[in-house]
């Protein structure tokens, strides 16, 4: 049971929520997630990514956007409700060098776990440059908080509402044919963000990180429903990632495993997140 | 064995029961003519239809006649061959007389989880094969139904509301952490408490049991029984702590260094799944048996109505693999409401690690048995999901390693099998969390935890057991490794108390 200690709503479909949660605030690192239930006994089981944690108040903070059915249900959770189901940390840490100059994009909600990890690689002495992209102005979270740790900060949205009228692969592409270009990149966001991302960064030979978030039961490596073709290899995102690199990731197979229970999610709430991806594919 | 009504086999038994009685001594000649007592079951038709336990259990009778069945051997093999060493003779004699409760007691003293080893334990290739009535009528399916018997008088204790709660011994201010509430954790637990030491199990699902919860189906063995096995142990001072993953919620040697636990038993089971390595293994509609287990069971996925999480709508099954959780995979697939389930197994039925009994229910439920065939690829439709699965036949060649004899693929006879769901059940990998965040701890090339016959591992004060010990094993095997560790932990800890 871990206590709701705050709450905001980011945007229309997206909300904050810092939860009591000593031990995983204690031991968690850039790039882990946790695993929440809204129900102990016929919630689904739904991997989110730690955007922040507090040692001190013993907190972890999520952001998440209503996808489904439990992410609505959750977005009704009160400050001092109790989460009934929450594990973690989970997933290998970041790893997290002094690398020279790195390019962290993020892309919708996907801006919420890169948080720690650009604030990780700022901390190590990284030139950090960020790119955040976003459908619309209202959709664009944690710009203040980038802000803040970013050398380069540019902002993308798809209608020109805020920044630049551009997908993030713009922006992208122009920083890896700088001279010298960056020594890396992290993308995380939507799975068709994710694959553009690292075909933008493929010719200029620049390492791509892509953070995976399939479809997960038990999040701690044993019914091998996330699994993902990474170059030659079949990977577990949970106990072998869930960062990956992005060049060697197989995203068309996982974008159709994502899209496993689509059917059955459909009659039971509307999926934005799919809708959302099909939208950008075809965009694209 | 075609199926009788528990009606039927009622009714022959009151009636078997009151001849023997007649009779004022029974000879061994005697006690061999009592007919094998057969378990009563849910009619097949019914029962692929629902989630309620197959086997309904023996009857008073039956018990008593069954357990008269015992020759009560001098040198009883039957015990040397139960991994946990039950007094059988003993506990089988109390039946005969009518002494359920001080049977139970006796199976009590070694094995606190009756009525689960009673309904899972592989029992013809343990103690049962031992059994001399057995090897006297040279049919195995003919011994003392011991597992039979055994899960008899524990659901008779639990009808009776007043299940005996073990004695424990005064604290002793030692303190031990088990990891993972499998059946080898639950011993540990159950062993090192008695003794008088406080002792915590950390699970990282949201409910307790392990393997028992999230991958042995209700029909084999319902959550109610491993939740009041459980109880049993919260009632001796267990202390549980759910949603906690050791190796990442806390390191595990932080649990003996930071937060002072005297010793750690790791009983984490067995991990990722294995998959065929052949074409189109990712398409959507091919799943390990341990994520359709797990979402039937744990997540309970079979109430359509009230879970979250969803279960692929199948219609022809194929289920690839030939031991206990394939016949799992297969008859919850049936009970999902799939049409048709075929098991693919590339050698012949003599050769399935399965039950025996768990081949007869699942055929008598309708499930498909294809022997000597293995696919060679799976094939999707344009958008991703199964559509199809090319197989290959095989025949029989010499003995492998293994003592089986080797299937040898016959060339050119590649054939299609019409499927939209493959379930791989060929076995599980170690899980690889603790050894990753455990870089001292030493393990095989398989990641398997390497412990010697005390179970002690290669760091000090950490024991291990259960699958991630032995590979993919049985309850019983898990129980048995949990109770050497328990028995070493319990001499670490009384060795720490003396010095």
């Amino acid at each position: 049971m871990n206590k709701v200690i705050y709450k905001e709503q980011l945007s229309e479909d997206v909300f904050l929520m810092r939860l009591e949660a000593p031990l995983i605030a204690e031991e968690r690192e850039a790039g882990q997630f946790i695993m929440l239930q809204i129900d102990e006994d016929f919630g689904e089981r739904i991997p989110l990514t730690i955007a922040d944690a507090d040692e001190k108040e013993g907190s972890i903070t999520i952001i998440f956007q209503i996808v489904g059915k439990s992410t609505k249900e959750l977005a009704k959770f009160k400050v001092g409700d109790f989460i009934p189901t929450l594990v973690g940390p989970l997933g290998k840490p970041t790893h997290i060098e002094n690398f020279g100059t790195v390019v962290c994009i993020g892309g919708g909600i996907g801006v919420a776990p890169l948080h720690p990890i650009a604030q990780a690689l700022k901390k190590a002495g990284n030139h950090v440059i960020t790119i955040i992209g976003a459908r619309n102005k209202d959709l664009i979270i944690l710009e203040k908080e980038m802000d803040a740790i970013a050398d380069e900060l540019i902002i993308c949205t798809d209608d020109g509402s805020y920044g630049r009228k551009a997908l993030v692969t713009e922006p992208l592409k122009e920083i890896c044919e700088r001279d010298p270009k960056p020594n890396m990149a992290i993308a995380i966001g939507p799975p068709v963000m994710m694959k553009f991302c690292s075909e933008t960064t493929k010719p200029y030979k620049v390492f791509t990180q892509v953070s995976l978030n399939t479809i997960m039961v038990d999040g701690t490596g044993m019914c091998g429903g996330c699994r993902v073709n990474v170059g030659d290899e079949v990977k577990f995102v949970c106990v072998d990632g869930p960062e990956f690199d992005g060049h060697k990731v197989d995203f068309d197979n996982m974008i159709t495993r994502l899209g496993s229970y689509k059917k059955i999610e459909h009659d039971k709430s509307e999926c934005n997140l799919e809708k959302e991806a099909a939208k950008k594919e075809a965009e694209l | 064995m075609s199926y009788h009504s528990p009606e039927k086999i009622q009714k022959s038994a009151v009636e078997n029961l009151n001849e023997v009685k007649k009779k004022e001594v029974l000879k061994p000649k005697d006690r061999m003519a009592i007919p094998a007592q057969e378990m009563p079951n849910q009619d097949p038709v019914q029962r692929a239809k629902n989630l309620e336990e197959v086997s309904i259990g023996y009857s008073a009778e039956q018990a008593q006649l069954e357990a008269m069945r015992c020759l009560q051997c001098k040198k009883a093999k039957c015990i040397n061959d139960c991994p946990v060493g039950i007094d059988i003779p003993g506990f089988i004699k109390e039946i005969a007389d009518g002494n359920f409760q001080e049977a139970i007691n006796i199976i009590k003293n070694t094995s606190l989880l009756p009525a689960i080893c009673g309904r899972v334990c592989p029992q013809e290739t343990q103690c049962q094969m031992a059994c001399t009535v057995g090897i006297g009528l040279k049919d195995i399916e003919k011994a003392v139904a011991i597992g039979r018997l055994e899960r008899f008088v524990a659901d008779w204790e639990r009808a009776t509301g007043n299940v005996r709660i073990p004695q424990v011994k005064a604290a002793t201010g030692k303190k031990i952490a088990v990891v993972g509430s499998g059946p080898a954790g639950l011993v540990v637990a159950a062993d090192v408490r008695r003794e008088g030491h406080d002792v915590t199990i950390f699970e990282a699902f949201h409910k307790l049991g392990g393997v028992m919860r999230y991958g042995i189906p209700e029909f084999r063995l319902p959550n109610d029984i491993v939740d009041e096995e459980i109880e049993t142990l919260k009632k001796m001072g267990v202390k549980v702590e759910t949603n906690f993953v050791v190796g990442r919620t806390r390191k595990l040697v932080d649990l003996i260094n930071k937060d002072g636990y005297d010793a750690v038993f790791v009983g984490t089971g067995a991990g990722l799944p294995m998959f065929m390595g052949i074409p189109g293994e990712n398409l959507v509609g091919v799943f390990s048996a341990n994520e359709y287990l797990t979402r039937a069971n744990l997540m309970r996925a079979f109430d359509k109505d009230h879970a979250d999480t969803p279960i692929y709508a199948s219609k022809k099954v194929a289920v690839l693999g030939g031991g206990n959780v394939a016949m799992d995979a297969a008859r919850m697939a049936l009970r999902l409401g799939a049409e048709k389930v075929s098991v693919v197994y590339r050698r012949t039925e003599k050769e399935m690690p399965a039950r025996n009994e768990e081949i007869e229910h699942a055929k008598e439920e309708g499930i498909e048995f294809n022997f000597l065939q293995n696919p060679k690829r799976i094939i999707g439709t344009d958008d991703g999901r199964v559509k199809a699965m090319e197989c290959l036949r095989y025949q029989l060649g010499e003995p492998d390693a293994s003592g089986r004899r080797r299937p040898i693929v016959i060339e050119g006879s590649e054939f299609i099998m019409d499927v939209d769901t493959v379930l791989v059940s060929i076995g599980n990998g170690s899980n690889p969390l603790i050894s990753q965040t455990t870089p001292a701890l030493g393990v095989n090339k398989w990641g398997n935890i390497v412990v010697n016959d005390e179970q002690k591992s290669s760091v000090n004060k950490i024991y291990a057991g259960g699958d991630i010990v032995l590979g993919a094993a049985t309850v019983i095997l898990a129980m048995g490794e949990g109770r050497r560790a328990a028995a070493a932990i319990n001499k670490q800890l009384s060795d720490e108390l003396k010095a």
